[in-house]
């Protein structure tokens, strides 16, 4: 069982995508949700996805400014697949959702519907990108993302110079803000 | 190429990559131009969400990494039970239980629903859900009927023919709409008659022609044809044209059994079996035997001719309407054989009690019976 500084600092290489930090997570916490799944009418790829968006819960609540865990991170994992779960049972309309399993468990809807938030923008972003196309999207990615320059990026999608690449980012920025902000805004 | 300056700076700003000079200039410029400032948020706004996007894709890139890679080295397996749910497992536990009960049930419900067809499409038919009032005669009734002609001739004034007339196959009942003779009745009580004898309450029994029938009203004309009867002065009754309203008392004479029999009800719908406007529908007890018995109200007015009961419901008794005689004489006018029927218009049963009405009624109402 790890001490609550152990926690923490699994939390933090998490924020920073730390590999060694994400593994041990994985590792130590996977067969606890597999469990719950498999056992509650769910399939191997059921565990898997309903564990990574969990991750993904505890990953956005590590980088948001009022982070606080009260709990410990295992307890908290496993209240969040196990909500995660019964919505995704609710949603297939499955079974009477009444999941036997451990019984200490910590309030998580707040995080949730942050997450529900969070995960709709997105896809939005995602849906964007995807229909913006290449080279935009790899243009954009490159510089925004990987935070590459110009030079660099001028010179694997073959443009004379750093300007050239420039204006073409420029346009493609502009069509991608385009898409996703007809979006963002005809959701809000 | 403005925006592009515009961007560029923007970025540099957000960034923090500009001198202290550029960004005093490019503060300056938000506070005076609206617009700029206006992008700049957007932008920044923008940044942000694509550099979150970008963060959590290559956390959930690395997490689905890590996934695969457990999985190889083998730190994360299947579960023991076959990476089944529950319903599964218990799917290939009780698969052949449930092929069985699934075969039973199924075989169960085809033969109820073939049952339920097979009883259901006979009694679809109209004919068959409403049951004609005739009485089809047996042996037992015979033997009474016998009996009471014996005893009409210990008393006379008897017709020799009758007593040796063969047993009649079916009785109704009918009614006089004219005093020389003319009665009325249902087709179906005198359809399938080679020979038609009709007889009144002090048993006295004549012969009858069928002069007139119609199926689609059920209705029959008939004419007594023996010398023997005499006509009457007048008819107590009379037959009425217009319609009857619902919930008004009525009462009708018939022969259910040898002897002439009373029964009283009202009328309960205005019209008859499947909305059939040409009937009635009324709540009265009747039997086989008194179809073709006429249907009274209070005045003594024939509002119906009694003909058919609803099987499958208690109580639901089915008449003619009266103004159906009247169009069945027009019909019977064409035919010049007949003598012109004069039905009678007035009642002189009005303000009679019951039992008064029913003994001056009670020489018009005869029993058909069909040899």
């Amino acid at each position: 069982m790890n001490t609550p500084t152990q926690d923490q600092l699994l939390l933090n290489g998490l924020a920073t995508n730390e590999k060694q930090a994400v593994e041990r997570i994985y590792r130590e916490n996977y067969s606890l949700i597999q469990h719950l799944v498999v056992n509650n009418n769910g399939t191997e790829e059921d565990a898997r996805d309903i564990f990574q968006e969990g991750l993904i819960v505890l990953y956005e609540k590590s980088v948001s400014a009022d982070f606080e865990l009260n709990c410990q991170l295992k307890t908290y994992l496993y209240s969040v697949c196990r909500r995660l779960w019964l919505k995704k049972l609710q949603k297939y309309n499955r079974f009477e959702p009444r999941i036997d399993g451990l019984a200490d468990m910590v309030p998580v809807e707040e995080d949730l519907e942050h997450h529900e938030e969070k995960n709709l923008q997105f896809g939005l972003m995602d849906a964007a990108l995807l229909r913006l196309g290449e080279p935009c999207k790899g243009l954009l990615e490159a510089y925004y993302l990987q935070k590459r320059n110009m030079q660099e990026i001028a010179a694997e999608y073959g443009y004379t110079n750093a300007d050239n690449a420039k204006n073409q980012k420029y346009k493609c920025l502009m069509r991608l803000k385009k898409l996703f902000f007809a979006q963002y805004k005809s959701r809000t | 190429m403005e925006d592009i300056l515009l961007l560029d700076a923007t970025e540099r700003y957000l960034r923090g990559e500009m001198g202290e000079d550029e960004r005093r200039a490019f503060e300056e410029l938000r506070k005076n131009n609206p617009e700029v400032d206006q992008f700049v948020v957007e932008h920044h706004f923008f940044l942000e969400e694509m550099g979150r996007y970008g963060a959590t894709k290559q956390v959930k890139g690395a997490i689905h990494e890590i996934h695969n890679r457990l999985e190889e080295t083998g730190e994360i397996k299947p579960l023991k039970s076959g990476g089944s749910g529950k319903v599964v497992q218990m799917w290939n536990r009780y698969k052949r239980t449930i092929a069985v009960a699934a075969s039973i049930a199924g075989l169960t419900a085809l033969l109820i629903s073939g049952l339920v067809t097979n009883f259901s499409s006979k009694s679809i038919e109209q004919r068959q859900q409403v049951e004609s009032l005739r009485r089809e005669v047996n042996t037992l009734k015979t033997a009474t009927n016998n009996q009471s002609r014996v005893l009409n001739e210990v008393k006379g004034k008897i017709e020799q023919t009758a007593t040796t007339a063969p047993a009649p196959k079916f009785e109704g009942t009918c009614f006089l709409i004219d005093a020389r003779g003319y009665l009325v009745t249902n087709q179906h009580v005198v359809k399938s008659a080679d020979a038609i004898r009709v007889q009144n309450t002090r048993g006295q029994d004549f012969k009858a022609r069928v002069v007139y029938t119609d199926s689609d009203m059920d209705i029959a004309v008939l004419k007594i044809e023996d010398d023997n009867f005499k006509t009457f002065g007048a008819l107590p009754y009379s037959i009425k044209k217009s319609s009857t309203d619902l919930a008004e008392p009525i009462f009708t004479l018939g022969f259910p059994r040898e002897e002439i029999v009373y029964s009283e009800g009202y009328l309960s719908a205005k019209t008859g079996y499947n909305g059939d406007t040409l009937s009635c529908q009324i709540s009265i007890p009747a039997n086989p035997g008194n179809s073709g018995g006429p249907v009274l109200n209070r005045n003594g007015e024939v509002i119906g001719i009694l003909s058919t009961r609803q099987i499958a419901a208690e109580g639901v008794v089915f008449a003619i309407n009266a103004r159906n005689i009247f169009k069945a004489l027009d019909e019977v006018k064409k035919d010049s054989t007949v003598k012109n029927i004069r039905v009678p218009m007035t009642s002189n049963l009005k303000g009679l009690d019951r039992v008064q009405q029913v003994k001056k009624i009670q020489d018009c109402i005869f029993m058909v019976k069909g040899y």
